[in-house]
């Protein structure tokens, strides 16, 4: 395919871009810049807004106001110039529950005017080998597991070469096996050059596939920015493991620390937390203070933020959707 | 469906071939006494005993699956995602659904035709118009009706489509599909409402009889098709209209 943008253009660029149902503001005003060539998370709590956003990329529903350019043209507009250079995963895969899995995908690629009808056997076959499910192509949809439909599901969207791949939580529902393969389905595509904007709940997995991330809460986005920035805001900690956690928790307040209450371990002892402000205490000095006020201390360490300290502090602890 | 249709002449010309006695003159639904001396009847009477009911509801479930099916099994966003095309979309759900009733219409003929001649005598036909034609002319007349009785099921079918671009609910466009192509008929029956017959788009449903007589009278074919061509502009245009800018949130 083309392929000619420049490597600064964005593979997706929405300005002030909303979509209300009703009294519900479920998109309220994002400004979303996902580069060309990057593998793009897009977080945020259940109910935040991000399947929204990515059907109104799709032009699947209308923006209430705002803007969306996908692929450097703008949507709804351009829609047939640009879906096609679209694979998209959107809210969990859907099927026809009494055709094949190879019946599936043909009937989808036929919808697409531009796939060519004699190269589609072999782009369909291609695609279930991609997904791990060649053995069981033939089979009715009906009789898939969860996974296997999630697979398919991704197949649907890897049946031409693509520039941009959009998955909604694309790993739901797989076995450790089928998560990996799709992580390194992610990289052996984005190594390729194809964009990927994939969104998922499951940080850790975003933290080892992603360059960049956004975080959405409440339908606002609240962070944007490659994985080591918004990694790099979120405070560094100090751990330090020591049976005598009163005394550490002593040392650590006198060096200007605010140390958490501590939390016990299996082996017996505990394991004492603080977050530690940049350079404002060298960590070899807490460890000399600890030991000279002898403080058994039996492991130290000092942790940069996770993506999910990250992400709590943005988009907060509760367990309860917000709206 | 097809294969249901296509049941109701065999029953017919079972329950005729099967009972001791011969229906008497105007018992029983249209043309069934002129069964026994010529099969080709039956594929009248089925059609005859269809067009109320069966066809309706067979064309009301085509018609209200189109759109409103996608959208209950998920499919419709990938489609449209594909891209599809809406319109394009639209314009392939209602070719099938004209097919369909067409293939419905032609399905009760064919199977009348078969089972009629396989258990009874097969001749020559005596028109309403009291003249005689060959067995060929009449294969040819009973082809006509079905094309009649296909074509009068279009605007139904553009309803149908209609509806089903309004929900995700595939059953419930099919029920009120249904449910308007028994009303239209309800109201054709009341003659205080005569001045509205005309426009109702079951009013010419029954009116092959035209299409018996020697020579064939065209004009209930060409009324019926002008009728039914008014509201596939009408109601497809609001399908159009409905579905190029509906989100697609299923
Ligand atoms: N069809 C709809 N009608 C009304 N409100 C809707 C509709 N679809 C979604 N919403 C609302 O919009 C908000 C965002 O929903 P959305 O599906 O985009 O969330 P999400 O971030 O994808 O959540 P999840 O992580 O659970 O998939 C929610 O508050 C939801 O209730
Ligand atoms: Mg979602």
């Amino acid at each position: 395919m083309s392929g000619a943008l420049p490597a600064t253009e964005l593979a997706i660029e929405t300005t002030g871009l909303t979509k209300r149902f009703g009294h519900q503001t479920a998109v309220d005003g994002i400004d979303l810049a996902v580069p060309h060539g990057s593998v793009f998370g897009f977080l945020g709590p259940n109910g935040s807004g991000k399947t929204t956003t990515i059907r109104v990329m799709l032009g699947l529903a209308a923006a209430t106001s705002g803007y969306v350019r996908v692929l450097g043209q703008d949507m709804p507009a351009s829609l047939r110039d640009v879906l096609p250079r679209v694979g998209a995963l959107i809210e969990g895969p859907a099927f026809y529950p009494f055709l094949s899995g190879t019946a599936n995908l043909q009937r989808f690629d036929t919808a697409d005017r531009h796939a060519s009808s004699a190269t589609r056997r072999a782009r369909v076959n291609q695609a279930l080998d991609r997904v791990g499910l060649s053995h069981a192509a033939g089979k009715k949809v009906r009789a898939y597991s969860l996974g296997m439909k999630q697979r398919l599901g991704i197949a649907n969207a890897l049946l031409m070469p693509r520039e941009l791949l959009v998955l909604d939580e694309p790993t739901n529902g797989l076995d450790p096996q089928g998560t990996r393969e799709v992580r390194s389905l992610v990289r052996s595509l984005a190594a390729e050059g194809t964009t990927v904007f994939v969104s998922s709940h499951l940080l850790a997995e975003v933290e080892q596939i992603c360059t960049h991330a956004a975080v959405m809460s409440a339908g606002k986005l609240v962070a944007q920015g490659t994985v080591d920035e918004l990694r790099r805001v979120g405070l560094a900690h100090v751990k330090v493991q020591t049976p005598d956690t009163e005394d550490a928790g002593r040392v650590l307040q006198r060096l200007g620390l605010a140390p958490e209450p501590p939390h016990s371990n299996n082996d017996g002892g505990s394991t004492v937390r603080a977050p530690l402000a940049d350079h404002t205490v060298a960590p070899e000095s807490i460890v000399a203070a600890l030991v000279a006020e002898g403080v058994r201390v039996r492991g130290f360490a000092v942790e940069s933020s996770s993506l999910e300290d990250r992400f709590v502090a943005l988009t907060g602890e509760g367990f309860d959707v917000v709206q | 469906m097809l294969a249901a249709l296509a049941a109701v002449p065999v029953l017919i010309a079972l329950a005729v071939r099967l009972s001791s006695r011969d229906p008497g003159p105007g018992q029983g639904p249209p043309f069934l006494d002129r069964v026994s001396q010529n099969g080709l009847f039956i594929a009248l009477t089925g059609m005859v005993v269809s067009i109320p009911l069966f066809l309706p509801l067979t064309v009301s479930v085509a018609a209200g699956d189109t759109i409103a099916g996608e959208a209950g099994h998920g499919t419709l966003r990938y489609l449209l995602a594909a891209p599809a095309g809406r319109v394009r979309l639209l314009a392939v759900k209602y070719a099938a659904a004209v097919v369909f009733c067409l293939a419905a219409a032609l399905s009760v003929a064919t199977a009348g035709v078969l089972i009629g001649s396989a258990l009874f005598d097969v001749g020559p036909i005596t028109l309403l118009s009291g003249d005689t034609i060959s067995v060929g002319e009449s294969l040819l007349r009973l082809f006509l009706v079905a094309c009649y009785v296909g074509l009068s099921l279009l605007g139904l079918a553009a309803i149908g489509l209609f509806i089903s671009t309004l929900t995700e609910v595939p059953v419930g466009a099919m029920a009120a599909t249904a449910v308007l192509a028994v009303v239209s008929q309800i109201l054709d029956n009341l003659p205080q409402l005569e001045w509205l017959h005309p426009w109702l788009f079951s009013h010419h449903w029954l009116g092959f009889a035209d299409l018996l007589r020697q020579p064939i009278s065209w004009d209930s074919f060409a009324a019926n098709g002008l009728l039914q061509g008014g509201y596939i502009v009408v109601f497809c245009g609001l399908a159009y209209s409905r579905f190029a800018t509906k989100d697609v949130l299923s």
